[in-house]
């Protein structure tokens, strides 16, 4: 089981549905947001391409946020999901230093928090919410590890690329070209 | 010409522009984790040498100042958490992978022992206190003489520690260089941000730190012999630093687009005039001339270049935490 999310960049028209999604699913304080929309410009007038991606944490396989935490609360739960557990952390600010993505920030209430996939909606069978509202369907998510699941299908036939393979992290959300 | 813009409002504190979620607590506390790493080794190394009555001040007296410099370091830690009450869970666990985890520890052991490692030196404290006319302490020191006349456990413990303080010397030298590493390793452990992602800067903050502590002990030292002494190591140490900070550098500018950018931080970035004129040039390249200088027997006061190494310490803790928190992958 490995759970990871494919998203159509094309499809994708950065109308922040997603967003709003996860700040009422989750109960994200106001002025935060777990996931958030960048909108991508490339070339130069008249050849001026423009698209949006929808970005969160990347769930990455090789995780340094895991790896610098100094108490264990962040950890990676079955399915390769990374989250935080809030009395085990003291806001030392380790693992948003070490996340490339900026996708950890501390709460007011002081510890940190993070997308979790909406891991108590995947354990009902449920997609996470920013999936389950998209009004242009460009968001998939599923079973990476299993050949025949919509998402693996997806990537295997499309091209795609991930964000900051560079650094290291091996990220888990995958943009469909 | 490519742009990203972030399309929806994330109004949080300490993400954007860039990550800023550390500042000038946490370079204190490098610093200090540093400095008392310096002296500890000093004191250490010097006594497993057999050089306790040459050096009294490196060996007896300067440690009693490591445990203050620790504590307002673990302060100024406990301080900069987000979530203060939930501290104790550093030591429910040991990670491995986690410098942060060593360092929780390593900071306990140090805590006891630099506190144990004065103690067991208290008649030459006094002495030392009374030398330099600071009078009003002998209350603390009466304090600690009473404490191991009339309590068992404390005569127990200081005894123990005054028997086997071979033993218990090697733990702390082994200590003090982990402490000193590590504040380097702290930081190189994070690949988010390229500019401390490189492997020297271990061996940089620990060389650092112990220039930090020599200068130290030559700014408060009543011996002539030692600050001498002291005075020619520092300028070792400066060398090796300047060494290792061009090696950085030098590093940074043949690595990928990222670590060129990293460096360009101080080649002409906005770190560049911070870092070369008054960090290098004030705070290792000055005092290396003037103990260069007192050591030719020029009359220059011993605090001065000391002082110099001290900020220029701390400035660099400053330079390098911020100017990481910069240095981060575009995406």
């Amino acid at each position: 089981m490995r759970y990871g999310m494919a998203i159509e960049i094309n499809k994708c028209v950065g109308c922040a549905d997603c967003v709003v999604a996860c700040q009422t699913e989750n109960n994200v304080p106001i002025g935060y947001s777990r996931d958030w929309i960048i909108e991508k410009v490339k070339g130069q007038y008249p050849d001026v391409f423009l698209h949006f991606e929808s970005q969160r944490c990347n769930h990455c396989d090789d995780t340094p946020c895991v790896r610098t935490c100094p108490t264990g609360a962040s950890h990676v739960i079955e399915g390769g999901i990374v989250k935080v557990t809030q009395d085990e952390c003291i806001g030392c600010g380790a693992c948003i230093e070490a996340c490339p993505y900026d996708a950890r920030y501390f709460h007011p209430d002081g510890y940190v928090d993070k997308c979790t996939f909406c891991d108590h909606r995947v354990q009902d069978g449920l997609d996470p919410a920013c999936v389950a509202v998209c009004p242009t369907t460009c968001m998939h998510f599923g079973d990476l590890d299993d050949p025949d699941s919509d998402i693996s299908k997806l990537i295997r036939k499309r091209e795609n690329f991930t964000l900051l393979p560079e650094a290291g992290t091996a990220p888990q959300i995958y943009y469909l070209k | 010409m490519e742009e990203n813009i972030l399309a929806t409002a994330r109004d949080i504190h300490g993400l954007y522009p860039h990550v800023h979620v550390w500042g000038f607590p946490i370079a204190a506390y490098l610093f200090l984790g540093g400095l008392a790493a310096g002296i500890l080794l000093f004191a250490t190394i010097y006594y497993l040498r057999g050089k306790a009555e040459d050096m009294p001040f490196t060996v007896k007296i300067a440690p009693i100042f490591t445990f203050i410099i620790i504590m307002i370091g673990l302060f100024l830690l406990v301080f900069d958490l987000h979530h203060k009450l939930y501290v104790w869970q550093l030591f429910l666990t040991f990670r491995i992978e986690s410098p942060m985890s060593w360092g929780a520890w390593t900071l306990v052991g140090v805590s006891i022992f630099s506190l144990l490692w004065p103690l067991s030196y208290i008649d030459d404290i006094e002495a030392y206190l009374h030398e330099r006319g600071w009078r009003r302490l002998d209350g603390i020191t009466t304090f600690i003489r009473n404490l191991e006349h009339n309590w068992k456990i404390p005569r127990f413990i200081i005894l123990t520690f005054r028997k086997y303080r071979t033993f218990f010397a090697y733990i702390l030298l082994f200590l003090s260089v982990i402490l000193g590493i590590y504040t380097g390793i702290l930081l190189s452990a994070f690949n988010a941000h390229p500019l401390w992602n490189n492997p020297i800067l271990g061996p940089l903050f620990l060389t650092s730190g112990v220039s930090t502590g020599s200068a130290f002990v030559m700014w408060l030292s009543n011996n002539h012999k030692e600050r001498k002494l002291m005075s020619t190591i520092d300028m070792v140490l400066i060398a090796v630093e300047l060494f290792f900070i061009i090696h950085m550098i030098m590093g940074m500018q043949a690595g990928p687009e990222v670590f060129k950018q990293a460096a360009h931080l101080f080649l002409g970035g906005e770190f560049t005039v911070i870092f070369w004129v008054i960090f290098v040039g004030m705070g290792l390249v000055l005092p290396f001339v003037l103990e260069v200088l007192e050591l030719r027997g020029f009359k220059i006061h011993p605090a001065f270049p000391a002082l110099l190494v001290l900020l220029g310490g701390l400035l660099f803790r400053i330079i390098m935490v911020q100017a990481g928190q910069i240095s981060e992958y575009p995406f």
